[in-house]
Parts: structure tokens; sequence; C-alpha cells
């Protein structure tokens, strides 16, 4: 089956169908006209599959995923047009140029045996935008963790794009490892490092250039020195808003001083309150735990008593609704799961450091994430931060946002990833950037070539550095040779 | 080089970098300048190094190696302020109060794998870049080169800083030893079997890789215009086939293509050609190896190849040396038309027309580049349009290397990522976005709980409907 999709993507793209830009243009303003349709259904899946509030769905997802394609198709035009580039004097005259050209056949896997990213439409479209705006065909495979999303992709993509080069396959392991055996121009990965490296290994086997969006704890520093109500209302959102933190740049945990933490625990509590009521379980703005292995997965995290101690505020689970609460807990041993491996969740650990400089040393001795967050007004504080943190991305007194603006490449670093895309890096990704160059026979340099005298020597020297005497001297056609 | 002392070098390298020494501009301009030393102070004895290791002539070791490697240190120094500045972006309204910019970053602690037949360059090139973007780099020069090898090993640490540069000496265990560590980007250059291997090992580490690999670069041969032209064609043509190494060189021509009636017309002006720049032995280089001297001579011994050779075909085992041969339409399921030839063989295809030619290269798989020689621009739109390769040139051969302005690279089976220039600095540096916002304004829609006039007011914003948004604000419009 996996072979099949294949063969035929293949064949599709050999006969150029992908290539001209009305097509690629065409085939984003169904995505638009698909997402402008169905936007009740794609907010029901969401919701049967997390019960993703509809403001979220719409937020994170559909507006963003409209977004996407609006933006590709504005700026297809100028991102399909070769770019002029100076050619040498080394090699004048000539006319060099760098022409933009697709990979071919292209697999976007959404997120795998792992939870999907905050956005889950957003994360499997926008790859998929950027493939078909840089004309290639495409193949998505979405996550089965969220089989009604999958199966919505699955129904609509057909009917509203051209299924000879754009094909979405449903599936588990099974499936995608029958698809990571074939051929493919580009694989791009959103999902857990674990499985990053099968796809990489597997794409290995072909030479496939890869692309992984993964994970990390999304660290946050808040000074003393911020107007905490908005800071923490920033985060509260951007951590429970957001899929209850089974997202990818979710704050995973919080870094701030022994002198500041209390207020600043207060603050959350009030913030959780207000945002989810009194008994956040009920509340319909929360999203649920997106199966009960990762339910599991999340309430082991807090068994172990010396980590449940530190609870200081939530807490409350409901199994059968795979619901739960917003959890903060305060210095949380470090040794334990919570604080070492991602927690994709909504508990948020609170670490306490003597000065809030300490604070990135202590990042920098995890891994690299996908984005870091800080929260002060301090200017030095602040560059610091961006110029010793190594990050995907990072944000300054704001959460997640980043991910919304085209203009900024999102992606990882070291273990959070490698490439980049959104607006027009998502173009670039699944692009060659082919480099042409045009010479005529005006400039004909005979120091070139053998035999090599000494005065050629000295001619080529001069070329290769530039120099324009050295220039007009070969295309004076010295040194002169005999015939 | 023993594992433990292989373990030694990396932890010093990743130390090296820990320290934040190599972020400086200061730091990363003294390594520039301090290869720019070594090239200069050293150049004899890199041309010594290279003839001995591949019997390159000095014109070309500097034409193709040292000369460029000047001139890309030099222009990494003028740039690299500008390389390093941060890029703003626009930032929508609605995020208003709000900066955003682009903020490149090392990698941190990267490994260069480089090929025997440009030792030097395929180093020293990516070492370049690696420093400009602020990193500490490990070095790993062929075994197949070894006095080039040792050439680096003894002088890059004497002009650079030793304990965040360093030279491994050693051969493909030492290569599988490396690459059990982590490093933040490898950059190979070498065969495809062997990229597959070094990806492999690198995705156990989730370490990014680029991949410079070979391939069969073709040349279209349409007919030039005028006498002239022909010979300044084929002065080209054969200035790329075995000027560049004896034709043992990711970029050389490896197969020519030519309508079948232009085939005496330029088989004459080849010949000609070829007597004239190799009159002087001398002026070609060697094959590296006994072990590359015997699989190209099998190529030839071929028994359904060996009718084909049409000029040249002595071969001097002794001193590793193949005279320029040209072959015509050897059999295209034969070794020589699928591998890459990597040798002064030239295989002639050809064709009823010169427009066939594109259908031929798209059986093969992408190739490192593509060249042509046309003054059709039909034809030369066609070949960029239909054809895929990591470059074209037309009319010329093997000189795009030297533009810094364009991006070198493979595509497909020839590899994946770009350097030279300030694209080297871009392969090894991580561009981090960075967005800072200010508490002035607060959209408080964002937040929970949510109703309907929350998501209607979003839309606006989203849409950048401003008006909307202030009409929806004030309840005026839903």
């Amino acid at each position: 089956m996996a072979a099949e999709v294949a063969r035929e993507l293949r064949a599709s793209f050999a006969a150029g169908r992908t290539r001209p830009v009305e097509w690629r243009a065409a085939q984003l303003r169904a995505l638009v006209k698909m997402i402008e349709e169905k936007e009740g259904d794609i907010s029901a899946a969401l919701h049967a599959d997390l019960a993703k509030p509809h403001m979220e769905s719409y937020l994170h997802e559909i507006s963003l995923a409209k977004a996407s394609c609006t933006f590709a198709l504005k700026g297809m035009k100028s991102w399909t047009k070769p770019e002029k580039v100076p050619a040498a004097i080394t090699t004048f005259p000539s006319t060099a140029q760098i022409v933009s050209e697709p990979l071919g056949v292209v697999l976007v896997i959404s997120a795998w045996n792992y939870p999907f990213c905050k956005s889950m439409i957003h994360c499997s479209i926008d790859p998929v935008i950027g493939a078909i705006a840089a004309g290639n065909a495409v193949v998505l495979k979405p996550s089965e963790i969220a089989p009604a999303t999958s199966s919505l992709f699955a129904k609509l993509l057909p009917e509203y794009v051209d299924n000879s080069c754009i094909k979405v396959v449903e599936g588990g392991v099974e499936e995608t490892t029958a698809l990571l055996e074939q051929k493919w121009d580009k694989i791009f990965y959103t999902g857990s490092g674990t499985v990053a490296r099968v796809v990489m290994a597997a794409a290995a086997k072909h030479l496939t250039p890869v692309a992984l969006e993964l994970g990390g704890k999304c660290p946050v520093i808040v000074d003393s020195n911020v107007d905490l109500h908005v800071a923490i209302k920033r985060i509260a959102v951007g951590k429970w808003g957001c899929n209850n933190g089974q997202a990818c740049i979710a704050p995973d945990y919080i870094i701030t001083t022994k002198a500041f933490a209390p207020e600043l625990v207060d603050s959350l509590k009030r913030v959780i309150e207000r945002f989810y009521g009194e008994d956040p379980l009920q509340s319909a703005d929360l999203s649920r735990i997106v199966n009960s292995k990762h339910f599991n997965r999340l309430t082991s995290l807090v068994e172990d008593k010396k980590v449940a101690d530190k609870i200081v505020y939530g807490g409350q689970t409901d199994e059968k609704q795979l619901k739960i609460a917003p959890t903060v807990l305060l210095d949380v041993p470090l040794d334990t799961a919570l604080m070492t491996a991602e927690i994709f969740g909504p508990y948020l650990p609170i670490i306490t450091v003597e000065k809030i400089e300490e604070s990135i040393d202590f990042i920098n001795s995890k891994t690299k994430p996908l984005a870091a967050y800080l929260f002060t007004k301090n200017k030095k504080l602040q560059d610091d931060f961006v110029a010793n943190v190594p990050a995907g991305g990072m944000l300054v007194n704001d959460v997640a946002l980043h991910l919304a603006n085209p203009h900024l490449p999102f992606g990882g670093v070291g273990e959070s990833g490698m490439g980049s895309y959104h607006g027009k890096f998502s173009f670039d990704c699944f692009s060659h950037k082919k480099a042409v160059l045009i010479r005529g026979f005006g400039g004909e340099a005979t120091a070139r070539y053998p035999p090599y005298t000494t005065e050629k020597q000295k001619i080529l020297r001069g070329l290769i550095n530039g120099s324009f005497i050295a220039l007009i001297l070969a295309l004076l056609g010295f040194p002169r040779e005999k015939r | 080089m023993a594992v433990a002392e292989l373990g030694e070098t990396v932890s010093e390298l990743r130390q090296a970098y820990e320290s934040g020494r190599t972020r400086s501009l200061a730091w990363r301009q003294a390594q520039l300048r301090g290869l720019l030393r070594l090239l200069k102070e050293q150049q004899e004895t890199a041309f010594e190094a290279l003839h001995e290791d591949l019997g390159k002539h000095r014109a070309e070791a500097y034409r193709d190696e040292v000369g460029l490697l000047m001139k890309s240190a030099n222009v990494a120094l003028r740039q690299l302020g500008k390389w390093m500045t941060p890029e703003k972006v626009w930032v929508p309204l609605v995020a208003f109060p709000a900066t955003g910019q682009i903020v490149p970053e090392p990698l941190g602690v990267i490994l260069i794998f480089a090929c025997w037949n440009v030792p030097l360059g395929l180093s020293l090139e990516p070492l370049i870049g690696a420093i400009a973007a602020g990193n500490a780099v490990a070095l790993k020069p062929s075994e197949l080169s070894p006095c080039t090898a040792k050439f680096l090993a003894e002088n890059v640490g004497k002009y650079m800083d030793a304990a965040a540069v360093k030279v491994v000496q050693g051969g493909p265990e030492v290569g599988e030893q490396l690459m059990e560590h982590r490093w933040d980007k490898v950059l190979f250059t070498g065969s495809p079997r062997v990229g597959r291997a070094v990806m492999a090992a690198a995705s156990k580490h989730l370490t990014p890789v680029a991949l410079e690999l070979g391939g069969k670069c073709p040349c279209i041969f349409d007919m030039m215009s005028s006498a002239r032209e022909l010979q300044i064609a084929v002065n080209r043509i054969v200035g790329a086939k075995w000027s560049c190494c004896a034709g043992q060189a990711c970029l050389a021509i490896d197969y020519l293509l030519v309508e079948e009636r232009y085939l005496p017309v330029l088989l004459k002006v080849l010949k000609s050609t070829m007597k004239r720049f190799f009159s002087d032995a001398d002026a070609m280089a060697r094959i590296v190896n006994a072990r590359h001297f015997q699989r190209l001579s099998n190529l030839l011994k071929d028994k359904e190849v060996a009718p084909s050779i049409l000029h040249g075909g002595s071969m001097d085992a002794e001193n590793l040396y193949i005279e320029p041969t040209i072959l015509l339409n050897p059999p295209l399921d034969s070794a020589i038309m699928t591998e890459e030839i990597f040798g002064p063989l030239l295989p002639i295809i050809t064709l009823k027309k010169i427009e066939d030619s594109i259908a031929f290269v798209r059986t093969m798989p992408k190739p490192l580049a593509l060249y042509a020689f046309t003054g059709d621009a039909k034809l030369r739109r066609r070949i960029v349009e239909e054809t895929s390769s990591g470059s074209v040139t037309f009319n010329d051969a093997v000189v795009q290397y030297a533009i810094d302005a364009l991006p070198f690279g493979g595509v497909g089976q020839s590899g994946s990522g770009q350097y030279h220039g300030k694209y080297s600095f871009e392969m090894f540096s991580h561009k981090k976005a960075v967005m800072k916002r200010g508490y002035l304004i607060e959209l408080t829609l964002r937040y929970p709980p949510w109703n309907e006039r929350k998501i209607a007011l979003m839309r606006h914003l989203y849409r950048f409907d401003y008006f909307g948004f202030v009409l929806c604000f004030l309840g005026l419009r839903r």
C-alpha cells in the first residue's frame, strides 16, 4: 500500500503536475475553502479527540491554518522567482542566480506514538502547505492518537485537493514503518526524540534529508522585576490553554528566585481559579488528556510521595473523563521523572534558585529546548538570556506567540530537532536552491589551462583574488601562447 | 589514534566551546587571520603535500584549493560582522508592542570529514564557515591523502586556537569511533555509501548532517555557432575533466552527451586540445592509489566496454597514471555508465537530437552539477526547469565553485546541505527566533473563560481586520 502510494505520487510528480504555480495556488485555495466550509467538523473532531474547547480550536488551529495558506498564496509568486546574485570577477562575464525547485515527493508525519503538538491541525497542515507551495507531491500521515482528526483529514482532503498528488495515509506503527521504507525526497516528522531517531535512521538508507520537530522541556524564567499578574496570565494560558499542557512549546517548568516564589505561587493560584473556576475538571475550557496511556503516564509522574508532597495547587484527576486539573508543584527533587523528562501535561513544577542569573546555567545543564521563555523588564537579563541560552526559539514576556508569526522560523536545535518551518521557511524546507550560472564565450582566460607557465599562474592568482587588472589581462588574451 | 585519546579530544573541544571563547567576533576573526597566515606562510609545503599525495600541479593546487581558500577566508573576515547581526522581522500589529528578530547562534562542536581529492579545500572551506559561525571544530582529513592530512595536523594547531580547532588523523575506524560521539553537526564529503553510514550513525544522537556526495555530472554539448566558440567550449570541457585532479572531482564532467552528427567535429577539437594541454605528463594529476587505479582499469577492461575506447586507454600501474581516455557509446548498463567514474575516462553518448539529453539525464540519479554548452535560450530554460541537480552551469564547468554568492551542494543522491560564502556560516548556525513583548497592552480575550464573543473578536484580529475588531469590541458588530 505504501509502495503504491509512493509510486503513484512519483509518477504524478514526474509528469510535472505539481510544478505550475497555478496548480499550487489552486490547491492552497482549496485548503482554505475546506477549512472555511468544514470548520464545524474540524472543531468537532478536535473536541472528540481532546475535548478541545472551541476557542482553542479556532485560535490555534483553524485560524492559523487558514493564515498559513493565505500567507503562502500571497508569497508564492516572489518565492518561486529566481534570485539573482552577483557573479564574480573570476568568471566575468557571467550571470548567476538561485532557482528554487521542489524536492519531489515528500512525506509529512504528524507525531507517531506520541501526542501531537499544540496545534495539531496546524502542525500537520503547515508543512503540507509549504510542500505544496514549493511544488512537491505530498503524503500526510496524521497521528493515529487523534483518530477523529486523522479520519477527518483522510475524508476531507480528497474532496478538495488534487488526489493524484496529495494523499493522506492513516495508520499506526505498521503503516508508518511501511511508509518509511519507501524512498522520499524529504521526510518531515513531528513528535518524540525516540521515534525521530528511527525516522532519521530509515531516511539514511535512501539519503533522504529530514526535518524533525521534536520537544523538550521549555523553561520559563520569572524574574521579580515584572508585571506579575500579566506575566502569570500569559504563562497560564500558554500552559493550560494549549491542549492543557500537551504542546511542544507549552511551558514545562518555571524557574524563579526563592524569595519571589511565594508571590508567584499565589498569583498562579488566583489566575487558575479565575480561568477555570473552583473545580477545573468541570470547566469546558480545559482540554482532556489524549488517551488513557498518557493519562497514566502523567499521573504516575506524581505518584512518588516525594513529588506528591510538593503539590501546592490542583492535583485533581478524573480517570473516566481523562481529565487532570492544572497542578502547580514547588521544589520537586531534580532527579525525579517529572524533572527529567518532557512533561507534556498539566503539571507545572517551579524550581527556585538563589539569584535569578543562575537560571541560565540551570537551563543550559539540560538539552536544548524547542522554546525558552523569560519574564522580566531587566534589559541586561534579557540580553544575557538571548545570548547565552541556545534554544529553538525564544520569547521574552510572553509564551508561545512566536508560533503565529510567519516571519520567524519555527524549529528546534539539538534534541529539540532540526530544520525549521512556518511562512517562507516552510517553502524553503521543501525546496532545493539550485545554483545556476550562465557564462558566455566572451572572456576566455587561457591562464586556467595547462601547460601551466609562470605567467599564467600569475594571472590566475590575480583572477582568483578578484583583481580587475588580472581580469583585463586575461580578457585581452594574456598570456599569449602559440597555437 | 586510540579510542581513549579520541574521547579526550572530543571532550576538550566540548569544554572549549562551553567556555564561551569561540563566541566572540574577535576570536573568530583571529582564527580566520591565522588560517590566512597558514596558507600564505606554508604555501610551498602545501603544494608539496598535494603533489606528493596526488601529483597535483601547483597551478591546479592554487586554482582549486589554496587560492580559493584564501579568497573565502577574506570574504568571511569582511562579512562576518554582517552575518552575525540579528535580522529584524516584521511582527503583526496584534502583538503590539513587540519586536521580532532572527539571531544566529553557533551549533556547538562540529565534525568535518574531508575527501582525499581536494584534501585541503574540503577540510578548510567548511572550517572557515564553522569558525565564522562561532563553533569548535574537529577536522578528519582522509587517510588516502596522508601528506595533506599530516600537513593539516602539524599546522592547524600552530596557527589557530588548538583547544578549539583540532585535526584527527586516521582511517575508517577512526571515522566510526568519532561518530559514536555526539556532535552538533557533521559535514561529510565523500561517497554515497559512506554518506549513508554517517547519517545512520548521526541519527543515534539526532546530530544534523550535511552530505556532499558525488554523482555522474553530465555535460550536454549542443553544437557551437563558430570555430572560436567551439574551441573555447572544448578548452573548458577538457579543463573540467582532466585538469581537475585527473577527473577525480565531484564536480568534474563525468560523461558527455552530443548529437551524433556533430561527433566528428567535436572529437577532432577534443583530441587536438588534449594533446596541447597535456603535452607535459606533469600537467595532469595521478590516480590517488592502487585501489582506485584498479577500479578504473576494471571499468576499461570490461569486455563490453573495451571496444568503445576511441582515444587513449594506456595505463601505467607503477606511476598510477592513466592516459586521458575517450569512449564512444559504452553500454548504458555497464559500470562505467552506472557508477561515478571519478577518473580520466570520458564516455561520449550520442543522441539523435540534443533535446533528448533532458530525458536521458532524468533517468539518472540527481547529480551534483549539470553542465550544458549551448547558445539556445529555449534549451537552457528547459534544462533548468526539467532537470534537477545541485547546480547548473552553462557554457563552462566547475567554475561555479568559485562564486561565493552561489550555494554549493547536492540534492537527492548527490547530497543535502549547501555551503560557500554566507551559506557556510548558515550551515553551522542555528537561526534562533526571538520575540520580545511588553506589558503595555493586554488582550484579555486571549484568556479563559472563553465565549462566543471572544471568538468573534479573535476572528477579526486574525484577519488583521482592526476596524472590524474595534466595531465588534464596541458591540456594534458580531
